[in-house]
């Protein structure tokens, strides 16, 4: 240890020359293991035929790409049209999954903004409320929700008390609910990595703004957003993704009515469907989107970094 | 030195393992959620000296997929329900075993012997049976209930309020019921009327959940609901104003067995295990539990009044239930599809 500390660079260099491929073989084992073995094996049973019942023949098949792009009618002997249900069921999951991020956005930017523009011990205060919920699992908060929110819950009773409202709003088993539960779910998400930006922010930016008779708009929009841009991306990755996949809050809040991408491939494995290649390739077509997203996003961080 | 004691040590963790192997066996269950109580394991284990582990499931397709998926070897027996048991002995996951292995075979009740899902019981024994149908919340709805009307054209009142199973085969099933047409139809005519019936239902509902069937009655969140009878009994237990139909169009009946799994690890205390719950006070104690109704005679005097008395355990005489049939490949196909539509 000591040595180390004594030890200069080039020194450090020469103890690890060599090593370099060894050291970096415990990262590749778990790289391997569990992100390239598992999308493999989809990949690979998307294009198999599917058995009776769950399980796969290990036959080549387009035939779960077919069924998710081709409607061949009830029966399947009628020429094909495009397929409408499943692009429904992603067109629902990535609209609620948009809605999600942006109303996370919306509350999450000022609420960072606020935390980070507080003093020390207050900031680590308002940090640690913030994470408070979330030390419940997400199930019993959904729950919990649940009941807030249901015709004859709390929060109706209160509203009526107060003679706010004449009869209950229906809540639950809407959208809305949906909505609600996703935001209320992921909020920390966004609040975080914003907050880690705003924080680095240097405000004699601000200032310097100010001198040059920028509005308080202005600053916003051409300075602090610019900066804090990362921490936002950051942000609304780690909303969007989550909610893409979510199906406790579609179940539990939205009474499950219609399918989700994530209670769709479920579906496929543990229900009556059991058709596994089809699970497969609809989870592939998923992360494909989601692959050409952030794809988008890396380039054009790229772009910005050579200019 | 270091090294002698190394191997010492591991001879004798070696001889503690196969001391425990030998002292006592072990019982390995696959189980659905809340339905076997856990004095009555505590029971078996302490009578037979084996330990007994047990795992849960869902829903029968999970079983059936979790199993596929390769689980077979590691349990000795699981709980499917009926149709489940006729296609888990088409896929050769199932073990038989000899009347005579089973002492108390012959308290099996003479119905439930000769079942059209294990004929002669060669694979399976009773463990529950009960039947599916609907709540209804008299407070809201006062009409006549006995129709699957009340969930598939449903009045006035109900509408936007009812909650059906996350079930396609239950739902199907009673849809087929309802429209008199067989289980499993292949005729295209019906299969279209089937369709159309469940599209035009759906709007009228208000949610999708089989875990959620009795809480949504109790809170009033739904004001008639799918559900099996002694979930039903223990809504009204739990404070619903809610009746339990018989419709009369039929409802569906089902069953769930203790089967013998194929390479079961421990065959000889499965079939004690089975052999165990054969026997009246200890199937009473299930019964009891999770109110259903047991499939073997001389349970009457271990029952509680609650048990008896319940009128969801208790369907009219004149009214027949209906097992739900595990369709062949090319209409489970358009079922799946049915399915999808519904719910996309």
């Amino acid at each position: 240890m000591v040595a180390g500390i004594e030890n200069n660079n080039s020194s450090n260099t020469s103890t690890y020359a060599g090593l370099g491929s060894l050291l970096i073989l415990p990262t590749w084992l778990v790289i391997g293991f569990f992100l390239v073995l598992p999308v493999l094996m989809m990949l690979v049973y998307s294009f198999l035929t599917k058995e009776f019942r769950g399980g796969v023949i290990w036959e080549f098949s387009l035939a779960a790409y077919d069924q998710f792009f081709f409607d061949r009618g009830l029966f399947g002997d009628e020429p094909p049209k495009i397929e409408w249900t499943y692009i429904i069921i992603f067109w629902r999951s990535i609209w609620l999954a948009a809605v999600a991020t942006f109303l996370c956005l919306l509350v999450g930017f000022p609420t960072a903004w606020f935390i980070a523009t507080r003093s020390g011990p207050n900031k680590s205060l308002w940090l640690f409320l913030i994470t408070i919920p979330y030390w419940v699992n997400l199930l019993i908060r959904t729950i919990s929700m649940k009941f807030l929110i249901r015709d004859t819950g709390p929060l109706n009773e209160w509203l009526l008390a107060a003679g706010v409202i004449p009869e209950p709003i229906h809540m639950i088993n809407t959208n809305f609910a949906v909505q609600l539960g996703l935001f209320y779910s992921y909020l920390p998400f966004m609040v975080l990595p914003i907050y880690a930006a705003v924080e680095r922010y240097n405000f004699a930016y601000s200032e310097a703004a100010a001198d040059l008779y920028a509005g308080r708009w202005a600053t916003l929009r051409k300075i602090i957003l610019p900066i804090v841009k990362p921490g936002i991306i950051a942000g609304c990755i780690l909303v969007f993704v989550p909610s893409l996949g979510a199906f406790l809050a579609p179940d539990l809040l939205g009474g499950a009515k219609n399918f989700m991408i994530g209670s769709l491939i479920e579906e496929q494995f543990k229900g009556n469907a059991g058709n596994w290649p089809f699970g497969a390739a609809a989870a592939m077509i998923l992360l494909s989107m989601v692959l050409i997203v952030l794809t988008f996003y890396a380039r054009q961080q790229m772009k910005q970094g050579k200019r | 030195m270091k090294r002698s004691r190394i191997i010492g040590m591991s001879a004798l963790a070696l001889m503690l393992a196969a001391g425990v192997a030998h002292a006592e066996g072990k019982l390995s269950i696959y189980h659905w959620f809340e339905y076997m109580p856990q004095e009555l394991l505590d029971k078996f284990a302490k009578e037979y000296d084996v330990e007994v582990t047990m795992d849960t499931f869902d829903s029968n397709e999970a079983l059936l997929a979790s199993l596929k998926a390769g689980k077979m070897g590691s349990y000795d027996v699981a709980i499917p329900g009926d149709y489940m048991v006729e296609i888990m002995t088409g896929e050769g996951m199932l073990d038989t075993f000899e009347p005579s292995e089973l002492s108390n075979f012959g308290n099996i009740a003479p119905q439930w012997v000769d079942v059209p899902f294990d004929r002669g019981r060669k694979h399976s024994i009773p463990y529950q049976w009960g039947s599916t149908s609907f709540a209804v919340n008299r407070d809201v709805y006062k009409g006549d209930i006995n129709t699957l009307a009340i969930i598939f054209e449903p009045p006035e009142a109900l509408r936007g309020k009812i909650n059906v199973l996350d079930s396609q085969g239950e739902v199907l099933a009673l849809a087929s019921m309802y429209l008199g047409i067989p289980q499993c139809t292949s005729d295209r005519n019906q299969l279209r009327a089937l369709n159309d019936l469940l599209q035009n239902a759906k709007p009228h509902w208000a949610s999708f959940g089989s875990d959620i069937a009795k809480d949504v009655l109790v809170s009033g969140d739904a004001a008639a609901g799918m559900i099996w009878n002694g979930f039903a009994a223990k809504a009204r237990e739990e404070g619903a104003n809610i009746e339990y139909a018989f419709p009369k169009e039929g409802f569906v009946v089902w069953m769930d067995n203790v089967v013998l799994l194929k390479d079961a690890p421990n065959r000889d205390n499965a079939l004690k295990f089975m052999n165990f719950l054969l026997e009246p006070e200890n199937v009473a104690a299930v019964t009891n539990y999770a109110q259903y109704t047991a499939g073997v005679t001389g349970v009457e005097p271990y029952l509680e009044a609650a048990v008896t008395d319940a009128p969801e355990l208790n369907p009219p005489a004149d009214q027949k239930g209906e097992f739900i049939q595990a369709c062949p490949q090319e209409v489970q196909t358009v079922y799946d599809k049915i399915w999808t539509d519904l719910k996309k």
